[in-house]
């Protein structure tokens, strides 16, 4: 598996991993701050976030229709119309595209649910490996616990009880949690995961993410130029920075 | 994997990895598919043969393409705009025909139902082989895929389909003629191309997936004629 580097692709791919409540979404966001004020083009692109494929995921789960294999195959119609419509033409054009999860999830919530590894990973294989992927490590029971300070209740697929682990979503959750670690260690090396301590304070994990970053990612490389090109007719200056706002958007 | 030897149940084996937790010993219907282009006579076929099964004391069930709960209206909007890319459209289709495997097709199939399918992945490979899909790919897909007890394939020559949808329809359908493509900007060549290169992938298909290619250029009752005979030969063998 090659990485969009390695494929010659002018853009860059950061990806960031971990279980729910790990910490990676603040963590992602903060550095999204950081690239967008130090003047690089930047994406952002959230796991099941595409717009048509939307209602239908949320329609399967709040029904509970959802089985491990049409699970999968609609997180995969959600990553593939993402890829193909936002990453790759965002990663030719040279920007610096952010992924809060990316196809490591599937491989690793899918499998626990049971669906054979080597189907899931073929179903994924036309999507590049990233330039860096971060996986923050939380204990289980951190996770859990973040999980539960900003919402009352465990949703019926994070907490894994279409697995019928156990009658308590408390019980299921971290039996689900526990195993989705598993899959995710034993994958680590085989994709670089940069392994972050999700247990250290925030600000403190934000130093060591960015610092990473800056080593990694050769930064100016990725700055938006100025003057954007624009129609010869079109007026000067006041008009470009609306543009860029929307490019960034 | 799923596949077991031992057993003598019809529906015997899953095409590739399967799907989680099911175990097709369990099964006794029979799973019946026709396939071919819209204008082959393959809804007639599926009518007249569901009638002839109940008739003859047959529970049957009918499924086809996009008809899931789970996303047929996301995938009806998203064909109109024909805005998804080839990968996502193509695993759109696949939830499609998941949900309806796990929700009606392998259920009727334990309860001991014929399940009449109104085409099947082959129609699903054959439309994505031809716009460069890679086949391993789809292959690895389907494997979710039960094989069916009978495949048929209703063969008619592009230059009699045409004629059949524009007598029916008045008009030919963007996608049965792979306008998408960008064959020709003339509908009526792109059809010819697009069903002949879609042919071409059919019986490149049936070398490994094995089914029944019937002459459908003949008239409608000759090919349920010869329909109804395999399916009883088959039905016999219980």
């Amino acid at each position: 598996m090659k990485t969009f580097a390695e494929l010659n692709f002018p853009g860059r791919l950061i990806a960031v991993e971990g279980l729910d409540g790990s910490g990676k979404s603040t963590q992602i966001y903060l550095l999204k701050r950081w690239l967008e004020a130090e003047g690089i083009k930047v994406y952002f692109s959230e796991w099941n976030s595409s717009e048509l494929v939307k209602s239908a995921t949320s329609k399967g789960k709040k029904r509970e229709l959802l089985t491990p294999t049409t699970f999968s195959l609609i997180h995969a119609t959600d990553f593939a119309d993402r890829y193909e419509r936002h990453l790759l033409p965002l990663l030719r054009a040279g920007y610096v595209v952010l992924c809060d999860r990316y196809i490591f999830t599937a491989f690793a919530r899918d499998v626990v649910r049971g669906c054979p590894p080597e189907w899931v990973r073929g179903i994924y294989n036309f999507a590049a490996q990233p330039d860096l992927t971060i996986f923050f490590k939380a204990d289980l029971e951190v996770s859990l616990n973040r999980i539960l300070e900003g919402r009352p209740k465990l949703k019926f697929f994070e907490a894994g009880m279409d697995l019928g682990l156990s009658g308590d979503p408390y019980e299921s959750f971290r039996i689900f949690q526990g195993r989705i670690l598993e899959q995710y260690m034993a994958m680590s090396g085989e994709f670089n995961f940069v392994v972050m301590d999700a247990n250290l304070h925030v600000e403190k994990q934000q130093v060591l993410v960015r610092k990473l970053v800056g080593e990694r990612i050769d930064l100016k490389r990725f700055k938006r130029r100025s003057p954007l090109p624009l129609p010869p007719s079109s007026p000067p200056d006041d008009k470009r920075t609306e543009m860029e706002e929307d490019a960034a958007a | 994997m799923n596949t077991n030897p031992e057993t003598t149940s019809p529906c015997r084996r899953f095409y590739g990895h399967g799907i989680p937790g099911v175990q097709l010993q369990e099964i006794t219907g029979r799973l019946i598919v026709v396939e071919g282009a819209d204008g082959s006579g393959r809804s007639t076929q599926i009518a007249r043969l569901v009638d002839w099964l109940e008739t003859g004391g047959h529970p049957t069930v009918q499924v086809g393409l996009k008809r899931s709960t789970l996303v047929s209206s996301e995938l009806e909007q998203a064909q109109e705009g024909n805005i998804l890319s080839r990968t996502t459209l193509s695993l759109f289709y696949a939830t499609d025909f998941a949900d309806q495997l796990e929700n009606i097709i392998l259920p009727a199939l334990k309860a001991g139902f014929i399940v009449l399918a109104d085409r099947y992945i082959y129609t699903l490979m054959a439309r994505d082989m031809v716009r460069g899909m890679d086949e391993a790919w789809l292959k690895n897909l389907y494997g979710i895929a039960p094989e069916p007890d009978a495949v048929f394939y209703l063969s008619v020559e592009p230059e009699e389909l045409v004629q059949r949808n524009l007598a029916k329809n008045a008009t030919l359908d963007f996608w049965e003629s792979g306008m998408d493509l960008g064959l020709s900007r003339d509908m009526f060549d792109s059809f010819i191309k697009y069903q002949t290169a879609i042919q071409d992938v059919f019986r490149r298909l049936q070398k490994n997936y094995d089914f029944d290619i019937v002459d459908a250029n003949r008239s409608m009752d000759s090919v349920t004629k010869e329909l109804r005979k395999k399916i009883g030969a088959l039905l016999d063998e219980k």
